[in-house]
């Protein structure tokens, strides 16, 4: 069909009005500008709170639960077959929180194509001697290259560096909340005392700030062979395999498989921080709510611009219908100039709403907590720009989709005979 | 010799307040090539025949053949191609788009059609406007001409798809003497020299004698023709 002829006669009925059709494009303009910082600064501020546990947090942990062991001797016994047995006050026994077979664990995880990467760790709990008080608390054994590989461990060194822990012996990083009780400086050496009563001293080669303070407060890494030392174990004596998965949504099912096949417990990222997830969805479903609330805003205005202008613009409607315009044509015309002033006014929108994100992003932002973010985070998603663009032709769409269907009823008859009366 | 526009038994009803018939079993035919015009007291149904005859009133009763096809179950969209392809209308106000310029607004009902390329349609258009002898204006808006310059325009856009048949409503009802005797002169030339057929309301006798054919309504009734 004559396209183009029904686009000029849209792009002229604008122009003649094209005050009101900037002031119909503005709104657009303003709710997805709006849409678009939104979403990219809650998405940003997501990102920023999830990575802080997610990025830190194996996809699957795989340890020794301390338990008491399920197959009671009283369940095998055939006398009792039948009977229901209560047992009271089982104690574990014989457990070990050593993993066993680690080394052919770490083999066949290497080997599977589901996973990522794989680092060991050694928890230990020590107190750590300040003056004449002892400090509970919990030194990581830690394989230094394959953490910082999975869990970008340099991110949280602020002070040293992250590497000195696998070059210099006996060395440790304190977190910083640690550091600061015990008054320690890099370079100095500190002591902690294992839970069988052995003393180590130990150098410290840096500060870790996690951004979770109290996590800050009781932990500290040291190198694997380093833990192991400490607890005089052997170097094949790790307490928890960690695992990162190419595709974290397979946790769950990798998880359980893992568990049996190595006859060890296994927890998944999904079950461990199922809260986290929920955050991330109600700000999501906050922006989109606030970006809708906008750009229908905007769609009233457009509506009202187009049934004045179809008002106004009764005669030019009657004539063209008279000269061969069909109805269907008119209705083409009118929702041509809502989807113009949607994608135009959508399209800057786009643009400002990119260039506020742009600004938000070089907003200083510095808390004590989150040592690696210096500006606002902002998420650049191209995602976002194509809902935007879609939802403002989608709102501008149906906006027009009423007042186009009037103008494309108008009975030329009756405006022409108004006229004559 | 052809017959371009017939009427069988064409009746219309107006339901609102209490239901008035204005036409009443109107039938007649005009040939290709006549000029025809329709006289009448006001309010006879003069301007309700054209209405349904131009195909743009669609409630009525009896036949309407235009170039031998019948309007009757045609649906809107093929209505508007009708107009288009072969009917000029002009109206006793000019209705012209004033957010086009005087070229444009003579174009657009060729550009509709898509007979022709938009440099053919152009050129057509000019040669129009130097008929009607307003191709000085052609690159004014629209709303900057006089009421008898608008009105040539509007005939100048008639003729652009060069149509069967062109109907006026009281094309000079409007306009002063001088202007209204342009406009008469202009249909005489066009029906004696390009043999365009008209069909034109009109309460000016003196203009009336001068067509082929006069047909005189009234009550709704044709009693002479
Ligand atoms: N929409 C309508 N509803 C009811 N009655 C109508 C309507 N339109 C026209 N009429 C009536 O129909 C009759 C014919 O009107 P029409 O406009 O066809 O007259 P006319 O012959 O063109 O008159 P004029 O010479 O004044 O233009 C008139 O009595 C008018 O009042
Ligand atoms: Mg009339």
């Amino acid at each position: 069909m004559n396209t183009k002829l029904i686009f000029t006669i849209a792009k002229s009925l604008l122009v003649a009005r094209w005050r009101q059709t900037l002031v119909a494009a503005i709104g657009v303009t303003f709710s997805i500008a709006m849409f678009i910082t939104l979403l990219g600064f809650m998405t940003g501020l997501n990102d920023l709170l999830d990575g802080l546990i997610l990025n830190r947090t194996p996809h699957i942990k795989l340890y020794n639960e301390l338990k008491a062991n399920p197959n009671q001797p009283i369940d095998i016994s055939d006398k009792f077959k039948n009977h229901y047995n209560f047992i009271h006050s089982v104690k574990p026994s014989g457990t070990r929180a050593e993993i066993y077979n680690y080394g052919a664990i770490i083999d066949a995880l290497k080997n599977d194509k589901r996973v990522f990467g794989v680092a060991p760790k050694l928890v230990a709990q020590v107190f750590y001697n300040v003056g004449a008080i002892d400090v509970t608390g919990v030194i990581n054994g830690i394989d230094v290259e394959a953490e910082n590989k999975l869990f970008y461990f340099q991110d949280y060194v602020t002070a040293g560096k992250f590497i000195d822990l696998k070059n210099t012996p006996n060395s440790i990083i304190l977190g910083k909340g640690l550091a600061d009780k015990m008054l320690a400086n890099i370079g100095d050496v500190v002591q902690v005392t294992t839970p069988k009563g052995d003393r180590i001293q130990l150098k410290v080669v840096g500060y870790f700030q996690s951004g979770l303070q109290d996590f800050d407060k009781t932990q500290s890494y040291s190198s694997l062979t380093t833990a192991q030392k400490l607890l005089g174990k052997p170097s094949n004596y790790v307490t928890d395999i960690q695992i990162k998965l190419t595709d974290m949504t397979l946790a769950p099912l990798v998880g359980q498989e893992y568990a049996k096949v190595f006859n060890l417990d296994a927890e998944d990222i999904q079950t461990a921080n199922s809260q986290f997830e929920t955050g991330s969805a109600v700000r999501s479903i906050i922006s989109y709510a606030v970006g809708i609330t906008l750009l229908v805003v905007a769609g009233f205005g457009i509506y009202n611009i187009l049934n004045m202008m179809i008002y106004e613009k009764m005669d030019s409607i009657a004539i063209l219908k008279a000269t061969g315009f069909s109805g269907k044509d008119v209705n083409i015309i009118f929702i041509s100039i809502a989807l113009t002033i949607g994608f135009f006014g959508g399209l800057a929108g786009l643009i400002s709403g990119f260039s506020l994100s742009v600004v938000i992003d070089n907003v200083p932002f510095n808390t004590a907590a989150l040592p690696t973010i210096k500006t606002y985070p902002i998420n650049y998603n191209p995602k976002f720009y194509v809902i935007g663009i879609i939802f403002s032709l989608i709102t501008t769409y149906f906006a027009g989709l009423f007042p186009a269907r009037k103008a494309s009823k108008i009975d030329p008859v009756v405006i022409i005979r108004g006229k004559i009366k | 010799m052809s017959i371009v526009l017939q009427a069988k038994g064409i009746s219309k009803n107006f339901h609102d307040p209490i239901t008035i018939q204005v036409l009443k079993d109107v039938s007649f035919e005009i040939n290709r090539g006549e000029f025809v015009s329709v006289i009448g007291k006001s309010g006879c149904g003069k301007s309700t025949l054209l209405y349904i005859l131009s195909t743009m009133d669609t409630d009525y009763e009896g036949d309407l053949f235009i170039d031998g096809v019948a309007m009757r179950n045609k649906k809107e969209g093929e209505l508007a191609l009708v107009r288009n392809e072969k009917i000029g209308f002009v109206f006793q106000f000019h209705y012209l788009l004033n957010e086009f310029s005087v070229l444009r607004n003579v174009m657009l009902p060729g550009l509709k059609l898509g007979k022709h390329t938009e440099q053919e349609v152009e050129h057509r258009a000019m040669e129009k406007l130097r008929v009607l002898g307003i191709d000085n204006e052609a690159h004014k808006m629209a709303n900057q001409l006089s009421g008898g310059q608008k009105q040539r325009v509007a005939i100048a856009r008639a003729l652009i798809n060069d149509p069967l048949i062109i109907m006026g409503d009281e094309p000079t009802g409007n306009l002063d003497k001088k202007n209204s005797q342009i406009v008469f002169d202009i249909f005489n030339e066009l029906a004696h020299e390009f043999k365009q057929t008209l069909l034109i309301v009109t309460h000016d006798n003196e203009f009336a004698q001068s067509t082929d054919r006069i047909i005189e309504m009234e009550d709704g009734r044709i009693i002479s023709m």
